[in-house]
């Protein structure tokens, strides 16, 4: 079932890239994401294909499931593609869609971040395949992210069950060859009225779970000759068993001695296979980042292993990681030197808006609490902001204040909630939370720092965006006028350039002394838009060093186009400097000016 | 046998075109190649690490420390955050140029000054090279990458190539001139 006599080409690709050219391959027409790292070059891929996929931003990752839901519904392979606790937010239609299982096949991509490299928690998605009721395919680098999502495309149809395509960051992010072929697309399938499978009501739900863990069942037994898994049979002493990222760091820990049981397809597990591998090896060792996923099947088999006692839950596995844990030799020799490196934490770039409103709000510290959430301005948390105390998922910035605001008031602690998320993170889910605010009478200030793009993952469109993902033009959401039809008086509304630093405090001190809902929209695009860059040309601050008294009242602003060096602030990368002006308004000397 | 080259600099430096030239040169020679980025929040300013491993047989595509045999640094500091990476007898290429982290402009940290002083002392094998000056002499900072890239050819030996041929092919094409002279600068170096 894999490759076939197509036009080979050899290319070097992301597993992200590959599963974009997998479904393009697979004659897959609908796809669908909300952006977020580790993910998001799938899309953006598949995107390159639009003339044979129609493709969308969604809003948030239920919306794309569900997009993608539709489309396989109604006939054509489509894929949703999602970070893992994007997952979260799509679970609601992922565990009932499973019931209804697909007409067209249909694919679900879980990108896990093991190691947080840009998440706020580590969860290890295989769950969901049980819990969910999908069939689970794990690729280990970039080639098998295109064959195995062409092939997850052919299960599907062929056992009537979403398949979950499972990656981890590693496996995104890493480039290999691989060898494309043609598009191939499937014979189209009509859409036909079947409520009784696609209607979830009580009636039919009960009868499609009988349906889903049949065709579960028949999954489990394709699985045990599936080319998709694989039986490497060495030395018989060490067996090792593992899947995805994990077992290329094993095969390197273990080396050409071990014997592998390399996993393709990850749920349903096939026992039989399991069990054969496991009697033919001395010692097993199971080797997996998260959860013991595998290592519970090998156990629940009766066999003995090594595995999650060792390895841990926590972080990424490499191949040291995996020697230092089972005791399989000594570390390689290392240089150390006892000079100190100084941190090199993300920033926020020089001529960020929200570096404004950061900056603005410093000085209301001890009048206000302020929940964050995820996306650029997530970065505020850090020197010399300390921005907000709080940050949990999406949208979250705007509902955790509703409940954190009635606990201060029965504290007695007068301080004002405010809430900080993003435009996209406003149509993800933070206009839904809003609504609870108003509709509740929230003593909270709600603020949206719009800057008309979905920074954080490398501008992707959204709802607030003239132009959607396939370059059309599109109807642009007004975060304001969504505002406004809360209900919310329009004096309770502030909208400001955060780069205006008296408009700022303006806006946050007469939010400070609403008894109520405030909201502020600190609207200014992100500086680094293809077109805000084009418009600004040349544009950038000088500071004059016969006028700098050397005060620091413009270092503080944290911009890292500044330098403070022999007791004289300068502009030190003129090249990324953006002449905002945030700087030149903290200076009392009129040493800074803006040139072009 | 498996070759093992970390490339690190800061955000906007192009480690990352230079190990996509580099890859791409690589498999065309017939080795099989892989490579790692993380990317995400570290584009905003922060420390970026690209690896490369190839060979006739590549299985993970990252580099555990020690592991290393080259190490190209964009950025002084970078090098000496990169050296627990470096394999015994390794080598490191490394331009002098120095960029400051935000701890370090608001007066937080001190910057290494002396990392490449340190770093011979340490390690010995160090190569420092004026890349970001070659290149801001040839007309932009930006061709820096490239200039590396150079160098990184001549310690590899890997100069019985097309590296022009492919360099003007994944380029701007604007700057295709700029990044030639970059290239053989750094080569010549």
């Amino acid at each position: 079932m894999l490759g076939g006599e197509d036009n080979l080409a050899k290319a070097i690709m992301s597993g992200d890239e590959a599963v974009a050219r997998g479904a393009y391959e697979a004659g897959a027409k609908v796809a669908s994401a909300y952006p977020g790292t580790p993910s998001t070059e799938i899309l953006e891929n598949i995107s390159l294909y639009k003339d044979d996929i129609y493709c969308t931003w969604a809003n948030n990752e239920k919306i794309a499931v569900e997009i993608a839901l539709g489309a396989s519904i109604g006939g054509c392979r489509a894929l949703a593609a999602m970070k893992h606790v994007g997952m979260n937010a799509a679970a609601d239609p992922i565990f009932s869609a499973a019931y209804t299982g697909v007409n067209g096949g249909l694919v679900l991509v879980s990108a896990d971040d093991p190691g947080c490299y840009s998440s706020q928690n580590e969860q290890d998605n295989r769950l969901y395949a049980p819990h969910a009721k999908l069939g689970m395919l794990e690729p280990s680098d970039s080639q098998e992210c295109l064959d195995f999502t062409k092939a997850a495309f052919e299960l599907s149809e062929r056992f009537d069950l979403i398949m979950l395509l499972r990656m981890t960051t590693r496996v995104c992010h890493s480039k290999s060859l691989v060898m494309t072929g043609d598009r191939k697309e499937p014979e189209a399938k009509k859409y036909e009225s079947n409520a009784a499978k696609y209607a979830m009501l009580p009636v039919n739900a009960r009868r499609r779970h009988v349906a889903v863990e049949a065709s579960l069942e028949r999954l489990k037994e394709y699985s045990y000759s599936s080319p998709l898994n694989r039986v490497e049979l060495n030395d018989t002493a060490v067996g090792v068993i593992s899947s995805g990222m994990c077992y290329m760091h094993a095969r390197e820990a273990f080396g050409e001695r071990a014997s592998y049981l390399k996993l393709g397809i990850t749920y349903p597990l096939s026992d039989r296979l399991l069990r054969e591998f496991c009697e033919k090896v001395d010692k097993i060792y199971v080797v997996e980042e998260g959860e013991p996923y595998l290592e519970t099947a090998v156990r629940a088999l009766g066999f003995d292993c090594l595995g999650k006692e060792y390895t841990t839950p926590q972080g990424e596995l490499d191949a040291q990681r995996i020697r230092k844990a089972f005791g399989l030799g000594e570390k390689p020799e290392t240089y150390s030197s006892a000079m100190a490196v100084p941190p090199r934490p993300p920033v926020l770039c020089a001529g960020c808006p929200h570096r404004g409103f950061y900056y603005a709000m410093m000085g209301y510290k001890d009048r206000l609490v302020a929940v964050g959430d995820i996306g650029c301005y997530s970065l505020g948390i850090n020197a010399p902001y300390y921005g907000f105390d709080i940050a949990v998922c999406m949208g979250s910035g705007f509902s955790i204040p509703i409940g954190l605001a009635k606990a201060l008031e029965a504290q007695g602690d007068g301080r004002k909630v405010f809430g900080i998320l993003g435009d996209s993170t406003f149509f993800h889910s933070g206009f839904n939370s809003l609504v609870d605010a108003v509709h509740n009478k929230a003593n909270v200030c709600l603020c949206v720092l719009d800057n008309s793009i979905t920074a954080m993952t490398g501008h992707q469109q959204n709802a607030g965006t003239e132009l959607s993902l396939m370059g059309c033009e599109v109807p642009k959401m007004d975060i304001v006028e969504m505002i406004k039809s809360t209900g919310l008086s329009g004096e309770s509304i502030f909208i400001v350039d955060p780069i205006d630093q008296k408009a700022m405090k303006a806006a946050i001190e007469r939010a400070l002394e609403i008894k109520g809902t405030a909201v502020i929209v600190a609207k200014s695009p992100c500086a680094l838009l293809k077109e805000v860059v084009k418009a600004r040309g040349s544009l950038h601050c000088e500071i004059d060093a016969g006028k700098c008294r050397g005060c620091k009242a413009c270092v503080k602003i944290a911009c890292p186009a500044m330098a403070f060096e022999g007791k004289k602030a300068r502009i030190a990368d003129p090249a990324s400097c953006t002449g905002c002006g945030l700087c030149m308004q903290q200076c009392k000397f009129d040493a800074i000016r803006k040139v072009v | 046998m498996t070759v093992s080259i970390l490339l690190t600099g800061v955000g906007g430096q192009g480690t990352i075109l230079t190990t996509k030239i580099l890859s791409s040169a690589l498999a065309d020679m017939g080795y099989e190649v892989k490579m790692s980025e993380i990317h995400g929040m570290s584009q905003r300013g922060g420390t970026v690490n690209t690896q490369l491993k190839y060979g006739d047989k590549v299985y993970a595509p990252n580099i555990g420390e020690g592991e290393a045999d080259l190490i190209a640094a964009f950025e002084k500091a970078e090098a000496l955050r990169a050296l627990p990476y470096l394999k015994k007898g390794g080598k490191i290429i490394m331009d002098a140029r120095e960029i400051y982290s935000l701890p370090v402009l608001i007066g937080q940290a001190e910057y290494p000054r002396e990392a490449d002083l340190e770093l011979r002392k340490v390690a010995g094998d160090i190569s420092v090279i004026p890349a970001s000056d070659m290149a801001e002499k040839l007309g932009s900072i930006k061709a820096q990458n490239i200039c590396i890239l150079g160098a990184l050819v001549k310690a590899l030996g890997l100069q019985e190539y097309d590296w022009e041929g492919l360099i003007a092919s994944m380029v701007p094409q604007k700057t295709v001139d700029i990044n030639l002279r970059a290239f053989r600068a750094g080569l010549a170096y």
